[in-house]
């Protein structure tokens, strides 16, 4: 398995996922109305021989030209990024998204191609639009559109992310529409849309105090423009956002085991209204000052809420992610990347013999450390880091609840694993047997005493496991079909 | 030789393909040859601004071609990305455990892919826009180009160790990281065919880019006229279709012999001819009087796309004959996992772990065990570890064993310095009965 020792590899698609939310959002959803309507502005503020105010237009146009490189470079990249880091990291369960989802995908593939052509037009057309007032008009007619478009790809988006959150209904009924009528598609769509638009604003106003000059006439009106234009996304944003807010722990209950929730989650929860109540008033706050005090306002005034506001929607991921352990596709395959239907059987023969690259299949008093190694790599290792300087790191995680800095202690570690998914509602239950469970704990010990970090298969390479070669494969297989023989003999 | 003793035998996953197999293949080869046309459109287009823009340090309207070409790449590049999700959603789904086995075993490259792409399209930028900037500092401007131009030739190399390594699970356990990868026999060769199909497919779009009437040559040139742009096109052509039938004969012969059918060697043979009859036409263009130059655009440009099917065609039939043994073996792999984890299903291993009773203990015997098992883990007789002691249960709790039951079935949360307590929902009443005669015990 690909493994980040360090970093820890749940974080690197969350990295990835969270800066392409930003751009796309951001950038995207949010920047092309915004753009269009002070396109547009230019149009009806210019005096009567002129198409456009040109040195406004110019202005409009360095802004998207920022969001266009960004969002064809970054955003595109990172877009690709999901892909590649979820197929590193969490092969199992996007493989079996991919079986099952194929046509959302493509579908929502060839909505994002027209997307990436309309948007390369917009862009690209631009300042040929402006040798006559009736191009300029269908350009600024053509963004409209594209806005337009690009919200309905963030709707189907969040659709199909939607269904994947939607507890339970990947055993009985894999269709799409479950995902526009999963009962938390509306509040996320909902607080997405203004959330989008306030973004915009807000990294328009800071791209505005990069480009007009200083004092200028125009750059007071863009910098009141985009406080308006805050002004009035804001109140819905927090609408949107108490919504979701309302409507989470609901959707929480339904996917947990238990009903009680878990502490880490009520952290982010708390942490999460700090945001809203933040983001919220300190946009108000900057738009009412840019409508009072255009001219004061510069690149320092607009940086800490354009970050906060980047914050807000990077929590709100974080959050919604939170939701679907202690699996990654809902009663079907747990976060661990293991099905919950193949438990019984790994709780009977322990999960090593049926993994394919392991180099211990029996565990001996010798082998014990290296046997628990093994298992941390394919039990643990998707979000825990066996490097105690790591994210999220094993040892961390128990020396929180045992004492930091004293000797963990396997017989309590040997107790505490196997009950730990009552308690701790979003892990996974353990799915080896006893004598892996004190492999496990051997090798964690062992973490603490010497601090070793775990090396992934992109470095180590793999150690297949004999009983899963294509020798003994092979070989089972010609008994299974000598045996069909003989029973259908025998009859 | 093909099944050896270290060759691994992954389980699929154990759900049906979206689609029949032939249409998968068909949307496979298509979507990444549409996918490729571009890249070779974006690799070749900075190639070949890069010579032009060297070459234009001394001839001024070279580096006004170079610019002309520049201004394409940062299109054809955001269209290259996005038509690559296709293929690569159809091969994740046709060969998922052998794309991504090759994926994890080079996984830093692979993901390096990442942030080096998008380093190299931030210069591209960087490159398009600062043409005038940099109209002193000419080299500088050209370094810009430089090393986008290192990173693109880097990236493929990446792809292709990733789509070569799926093709040999004998080889998974053997590989360690990138470079090991790099190294199996066929990657080079197919890179330099590559690189000549980049070449040879943008010299056919330039020649089709000056073509067009509406592109007004004489306001963008002093003294380039069309058809001396429609030469260079041809030249460029005719060069990238030589290395590709020069190194297309060296990925034939260096082909592991493994997936190789007389079939597949037709196929491929068919391809290298559709490559001659192109070259041949581009070189009339290159060598032939002016008038005639547009008369063979279109039987070169349709043997290309020819070629493209033919090619990817026989790759597809390689890959299928490599892999065909193998996912036999991993099907039946998979189906007797299933088998034996249904088994285990229908028999569960009881569940109820053996308590270990100390009989001495008299009637504390089964609490003491109970707790032993449940909570020890987090509690202590007499000190606090991770929730308080026994004793203040057990003060707390003195008169109140239905409160004591009711709260380690369903805890809530009391202390803030201390993390909630998990509950025990599957204990039963009985075991909860002696667990509080337990805990109540301890004085």
């Amino acid at each position: 398995m690909f493994h980040l020792d360090w970093l820890n590899d749940r974080f690197l698609i969350a990295m990835i996922a969270i800066l392409h939310v930003f751009i796309n959002h951001g950038l995207a959803v949010g920047f092309i109305p915004y753009i269009t309507w002070l396109e547009q502005k230019g149009v009806t503020n210019a005096g009567k021989d002129q198409i456009t105010d040109l040195a406004w237009d110019k202005l409009i146009y360095k802004k998207m030209k920022v969001a266009f490189i960004i969002t064809t470079t970054i955003g595109a990249m990172t877009g690709v990024g999901i892909w590649f880091s979820v197929a590193l990291v969490s092969p199992a369960s996007i493989g079996s998204l991919i079986r099952v989802f194929y046509w959302a995908w493509f579908i929502e593939w060839l909505v994002f191609v027209t997307e990436v052509v309309l948007i390369l037009i917009y862009f690209l057309t631009w300042k040929n639009s402006n040798t006559s007032l009736k191009a300029k008009v269908s350009h600024i007619k053509f963004g409209w559109f594209l806005s337009i478009f690009s919200w309905i790809t963030m709707a189907i988006i969040v659709a199909i992310l939607g269904f994947m959150m939607d507890p339970g209904n990947w055993n009985n009924d894999k269709t799409l529409l479950n995902g526009f009528t999963n009962p938390i598609y509306l509040p996320q769509l909902l607080f997405r849309t203004p959330t989008a638009m306030l973004v915009a604003g807000v990294f328009g106003m800071l791209l505005t105090t990069l480009f007009a000059p200083k004092g200028s006439e125009m750059r007071a009106k863009a910098i009141k423009y985009a406080g308006k234009w805050i002004l009035v996304w804001t109140p819905l944003v927090i609408i949107g956002a108490v919504y979701y807010w309302n409507v989470m722990p609901q959707a929480m209950k339904d996917n947990m085991a238990t009903a009680i929730g878990s502490q880490d989650f009520a952290q982010y929860y708390d942490l999460l209204k700090y945001f809203i109540v933040g983001a919220a008033s300190l946009s108000i706050v900057l738009a009412t000052f840019a409508l009072l005090k255009p001219k004061k306002i510069n690149f320092a005034y607009v940086i800490v809420p354009c970050l906060f506001v980047f914050g807000f929607l990077g929590i709100f991921e974080r959050v919604r992610e939170f939701i679907r352990k202690p699996y990654v596709i809902g009663n079907y395959m747990y976060s661990n990347l293991l099905r919950e239907e193949d438990y019984p059987l790994y709780k009977k023969d322990g999960i090593l013999p049926y993994m394919t690259y392991t180099s211990v299949t029996e565990i001996t008093e010798e082998n014990k450390v290296l046997a628990g190694r093994d298992i941390f790599m394919n039990t643990c290792s998707r979000c825990h880091t066996a490097n105690p300087q790591g994210v999220n790191s094993i040892t961390y995680v128990f020396e929180r609840m045992y004492g930091f800095g004293k000797p963990l202690d396997e017989n309590s570690m040997a107790a505490y694993i196997p009950n730990m998914h009552n308690g701790r509602t979003f892990m996974p239950p353990f799915p080896g047997n006893k004598k892996e469970l004190d492999a496990l704990v051997a090798y964690i010990k062992q973490i603490q005493q010497t601090g070793e970090s775990l090396e992934g298969v992109q470095t180590t390479g793999v150690k297949i496991n004999p009983l899963n070669s294509a020798i003994e494969v092979s070989k089972k297989i010609e008994e299974t079909t000598k045996e069909n023989e003989k029973q259908l003999t025998q009859k | 030789m093909l099944l050896q003793i270290n060759t691994p035998v992954p389980k699929d996953i154990p759900l049906d393909l979206p689609l029949p197999e032939w249409l998968l293949v068909t949307l496979l080869v298509f979507s990444f040859l549409l996918h490729i046309i571009f890249i070779n459109l974006m690799v070749g287009g900075s190639i070949v601004t890069l010579w032009a823009q060297i070459k234009g340090l001394k001839n001024k309207e070279y580096d006004t071609f170079a610019h002309e070409i520049a201004k394409t790449i940062t299109v054809n590049k955001s269209i290259a990305v996005v038509l690559g999700v296709a293929p690569l959603l159809s091969i994740n789904t046709l060969y998922t455990i052998y794309f991504y086995s090759a994926n994890a075993l080079t996984g830093f490259a692979w993901i390096m892919i990442i942030p080096l792409v998008t380093i190299a399209f931030l210069l591209t930028y960087l490159h398009k826009y600062t043409w005038s900037t940099f109209e002193k500092n000419r080299k500088l401007h050209i370094g810009i180009m430089a090393l986008a131009v290192a990173i693109f030739l880097f990236i493929p190399l990446i792809f292709l160790t990733n789509v070569n390594l799926m093709m040999f699970p004998e080889k998974w356990g053997t590989v360690q990281g990138f470079l090991s990868a790099l190294m199996l026999p066929n990657v080079f060769p197919r890179y330099l065919e590559f690189l000549g199909a980049c070449i040879a497919v943008t010299g056919i779009f330039i020649v089709w880019y000056n073509n067009r009437k509406s592109y007004p040559i004489e306001e963008i040139y002093s003294s380039f006229t069309r058809n001396k742009i429609k030469k260079i096109g041809y030249s460029i052509a005719t060069i990238g279709l030589s290395l590709q039938i020069l190194f297309g004969i060296v990925v034939l012969f260096t082909l592991p012999s493994k997936g190789i059918s007389y079939a597949v060697i037709a196929v491929m043979a068919g391809a290298g001819l559709l490559l001659a009859f192109a070259l041949w036409y581009s070189y009339q263009s290159l060598t032939g009087e002016d008038k005639n130059i547009d008369i063979h655009f279109k039987k070169i440009t349709l043997s290309i796309f020819a070629f493209m099917v033919f090619y990817g065609g026989s790759r597809q039939m390689y890959r299928h004959n490599s892999l065909e043994k193998h996912q036999e073996l991993v099907a039946a792999h998979t189906a007797e996992f299933q088998k034996l984890s249904k088994e285990a299903r229908e028999n569960p291993v009881e569940e109820t772990v053996e308590l270990e009773i100390d009989p001495s203990l008299g009637e504390l015997a089964k609490g003491t065990a109970l707790f032993n098992q449940y909570c020890a883990a987090c509690h202590k007789p007499k000190e606090k570890l991770v929730g308080p002691p026994i004793t203040e249960m057990a003060s707390i709790y003195a008169n109140n064993v239905d409160g004591l039951k009711q709260w380690i079935k369903a805890p809530g949360k009391k202390r803030p310095d201390y993390p909630q307590m998990p509950g025990f929902p599957q204990l039963s009443d009985d075991e909860l009965k002696e667990l509080s005669k337990y805990i109540l015990s301890i004085k």
